[in-house]
């Protein structure tokens, strides 16, 4: 199992890197290994090595009884009305040790129904745990710590970072490396702004702190990791250091993540503020297919152009730049 | 031998031992050369655990061995028709011209269009054994009853109406906020559940708590839940009738309709994946066969090959949708062969026939591992539940009717009757003494009290989150100081 995961990270120097479809992939591998109760279902999952790869290499290891090749069958009611409520419908008796997870949010080319970011719908159950990775660590942490979790866990990965490579240590390569659920990172500290983001977000906001620091500005990026239950406290934490907050997401704007992060952050932290929170998210739109029109969706403006935001600082008014 | 197969396969091409196959698809022809490299992973027409590399193409790969992991799954050892269906081909020859090879097997054609038409000439026959007045249809088969069995199901059967009685009552006088009868489903509700185990799992619809009944839920359960007293096993959570008991392998009600039958599916693959002697049995009505969730869980029943029973209490209306404006099929017992499931239709008032049917079909679920699909015919006496009244969708006389001519306690008590294991004092005994313990139940669990505020904020998780204890916390604060605005029986 081991030999598996040292197959897959790049040894480059003294650091070692993984694509984050190997994480996930070394990941079920070894909670496969660990626990003989641990099985995956689904399309495409066993002899297509599933739809995006991630269940390559399982079928073979272990078997058609522990990676189920299923019929298709695509219907969100029974995660919201079935996985969500049965613990508490039935006072405990029908637990659902259960996670769902696969591709989230959008790729590129594929459309409005294959678009859509759903953090903030299945963050509003009560009952699930909403998980959102975004490096090859978050990966493969979040996914051994959702597998062990007793709860019914929705774990939203990214198709564009499937193929992206992050630096891991050794701890993280470990089997036994586990991430906590409820817990965001702190990806980069800084003294004057708050960014929030998740998933595919997390990379720009890495990438607009980058170009405020050239400006002077030292921006604190969160990677929020999980959407249900979310870290309240470490985003307070940073607000209260830095005064100011924007959330970041790809979703839609309204009923978002951001929003809920805006509403937590005014309860806990509204004398700490300097200027109102503010929200980058997708248009208000369902995605469209044309190429030129994906570009125009501000939240894909986030990937090739420009998306101007205001930040109060001492009165003067700068603009900061996520390309 | 010479053999021309022509069967459709997938293979596995592997560069080299040990290295992960490529896919590769197509005909295998005997003259295929270098079978060696190649390793089946499918084929539509043959039994893969009885592929025979020799017999085909002279040297099995080297790298096969005794791994079983590596020729597919069990879903495939029961397909035993493709194997005589190739073994037929070679018999004859190879009557290649007069076969088809499609994905999905070899098919014969035909010139001549013909529509297969959308209305039988003739109805699937529904199985009975006992007629109208209680006697057994001569030469009619079926599963013997002991008399303490059958004694065990007409008392059962008496009880189940009387709770409804009472319950329904307890409705209308506003004790309870909502019920749901089973009035003429009596016979499917304890004759199933007697067919059955204690170790096979039940998931409802709603309309069986006859199931529970049997497998010793008590009255005072019953009319705990009702009320939703602290003693319900649901704690309170649940509106009235929506049963659910670890301890007699009951699944608690769901209310969305059909959603239990993937579950259900689900709940049989794990018995299969952990070779128990038993089954799933789920039920629902003839409404919940329009529903996504029939579908898919009848398609994923039967290509995963799950120990379930599906159990449909065809009653003719779902609310007030007659079953003619439900589907335009044979009823349902036709919608399990699309599936490749066996089915059968059967008099759902005839207690013994559904205990035979049933029986039988779980025997058959769990030596075979396959679905298998009952439509028990029957009538929906009562409303559709106490938010309904249908005499304002369908004729009064007609309830009548099936509530008297075509009773299926009744009809039961005549047959137990004939074998003089039954009489009249027996039965107003019976029903006194049900309804006694029904009204005093139903007084202690009024009288017991409400689970507490606690209770509001469990079993969302595994464990309480820091939010809930803070929300749980608010609400005590708030309950303290404006104890008027909330009610007095809760405890804090």
């Amino acid at each position: 199992m081991l030999g598996i995961v040292r197959g897959r990270v790049a040894r480059g120097g003294v650091n070692a890197s993984m694509t984050v479809r190997d994480a996930l992939n070394s990941a079920l591998d070894e909670e496969m290994s660990a626990d003989p109760k641990v099985f995956v279902m689904g399309e495409e999952v066993g002899e297509y090595q599933g739809a995006y790869k991630i269940s390559k290499g399982l079928l073979e290891k272990y078997g058609p009884e522990r990676v189920v090749d299923t019929p298709i069958t695509e219907a969100i009611d029974h995660i919201i009305n079935s996985a969500a409520k049965s613990n508490y419908m039935s006072a405990g008796q029908i637990s659902v040790p259960i996670v769902f997870r696969g591709p989230n949010g959008a790729a590129a080319g594929v459309g409005a129904q294959h678009s859509q970011c759903y953090a903030a719908w299945f963050g509003a159950c009560p009952g699930l745990k909403v998980l959102a990775p975004y490096s090859s660590e978050d990966a493969r942490g979040l996914l051994k710590a959702a597998i062990r979790d007793p709860d019914p866990v929705v774990f939203l990965e990214n198709e564009l970072l499937y193929g992206e490579s992050f630096p891991v240590s050794a701890e993280v390569l470990d089997s036994s490396f586990c991430l906590p659920i409820g817990k965001a990172k702190i990806e980069r500290e800084g003294k004057d702004v708050t960014i929030t983001a998740f998933s595919k977000m997390v990379g720009y906001a890495l990438k607009a702190a980058e170009i405020l620091a050239k400006e002077g500005i030292s921006a604190e990026v969160i990677n929020l990791r999980s959407i249900r239950p979310l870290d309240r406290s470490s985003i307070n934490a940073s607000v209260r250091k830095t005064n100011r907050l924007i959330t970041v997401e790809e979703g839609f704007p309204q009923h978002g993540v951001g929003a809920e992060i805006c509403a937590c952050v005014v309860e806990e932290s509204f004398e700490y503020l300097d200027a109102p929170v503010e929200r980058i998210a997708g248009a208000d739109v369902p995605m469209p297919y044309a190429a030129n029109l994906e570009r125009e969706w501000p939240s894909h403006r986030v990937q090739h152009s420009f998306v101007y935001t205001n930040v109060k600082v001492e009165r003067s008014k700068i603009t900061f730049l996520l390309f | 031998m010479e053999r021309k197969a022509q069967t459709w396969v997938t293979l596995a091409y592997q560069e080299k031992p040990g290295s992960l196959p490529e896919g590769r698809e197509g005909f295998l022809e005997s003259s295929q050369p270098d079978m060696s490299k190649y390793l089946l992973l499918q084929s539509r027409d043959l039994i893969f655990s009885n592929f025979n590399w020799r017999e085909l193409c002279g040297n099995p790969p080297s790298f096969l061995g005794n791994s079983p992991t590596l020729f597919g799954s069990r879903r495939f050892e029961s397909i035993k028709s493709g194997r005589e269906e190739l073994d037929l081909e070679y018999e004859n020859g190879g009557h290649q011209n007069q076969a088809m090879d499609f994905p999905g097997g070899r098919i014969s054609f035909t010139s001549e269009m013909r529509f297969v038409s959308e209305s039988p000439r003739e109805r699937i026959p529904c199985y009975r054994v006992l007629d109208d007045n209680g006697h057994p249809i001569m030469h009619s088969s079926f599963v013997e009853v002991s008399k303490e069995e059958a004694l065990k199901m007409y008392t059962s059967m008496v009880t189940l109406e009387t709770m409804d009685t009472i319950l329904y009552e307890a409705q209308r006088q506003g004790r309870i906020s909502f019920y749901v009868t089973s009035i003429g489903e009596e016979a499917i509700n304890i004759a199933t559940a007697a067919a059955l185990t204690p170790h096979d799992v039940v998931l409802p619809q709603y309309r069986e708590p006859g199931v529970l009944l049997w497998r010793g839920f008590t009255l005072q359960e019953f009319a705990n839940q009702c009320l939703g007293n602290k003693a319900d096993y649901g704690k309170g959570r649940q509106m009235p009738i929506h049963y659910g008991s670890n301890k007699h392998n009951y699944f608690t009600v769901s209310s969305p309709i059909a959603t239990q039958i993937p579950q259900a599916v689900g709940a049989a693959y794990s018995l299969k994946m952990d070779g128990k002697d038993a089954c799933v049995v789920t039920y629902f009505g003839d409404g919940g066969t329009s529903e996504g969730d029939f579908h898919a869980g009848l398609n994923f029943a039967a290509v995963m090959e799950a120990p379930v029973v599906f159990i449909c209490r065809n009653n003719g209306w779902a609310i007030s949708t007659p079953v003619s404006q439900q589907f335009r099929s044979d009823g349902v017992v036709v919608k399990g062969k699309a599936y490749g499931i066996r089915s059968i239709r059967v008099d759902g008032n005839d207690a013994l026939a559904v205990y035979s049917a049933t029986r039988t079909a779980r025997e058959m679920a769990i030596t075979e591992q396959k679905p298998i699909l009952i439509e028990a015919l029957t009538y929906r006496v009562g409303h559709h539940s106490t938010s309904d009244d249908s005499t304002k969708y369908r004729l009064v006389d007609e309830i009548e009717h099936w509530k008297t001519a075509r009773n299926p306690i009744a009809r039961f008590r005549k047959w137990v009757n004939g074998n003089g294991w039954w009489n009249d004092e027996g039965e107003s005994e019976l029903r006194a003494n049900v309804r006694k313990q029904l009204l005093q139940a139903i007084q202690v669990a009024e009288k017991a009290e409400k689970p507490p505020i606690s209770d509001l904020f469990t079993d969302v998780y595994e464990s309480l989150p820091s939010n809930l204890c803070e929300q749980e916390e608010l609400l005590r604060e708030s309950i303290k100081r404006h104890p008027q605005d909330y009610p007095s029986d809760v405890p804090t």
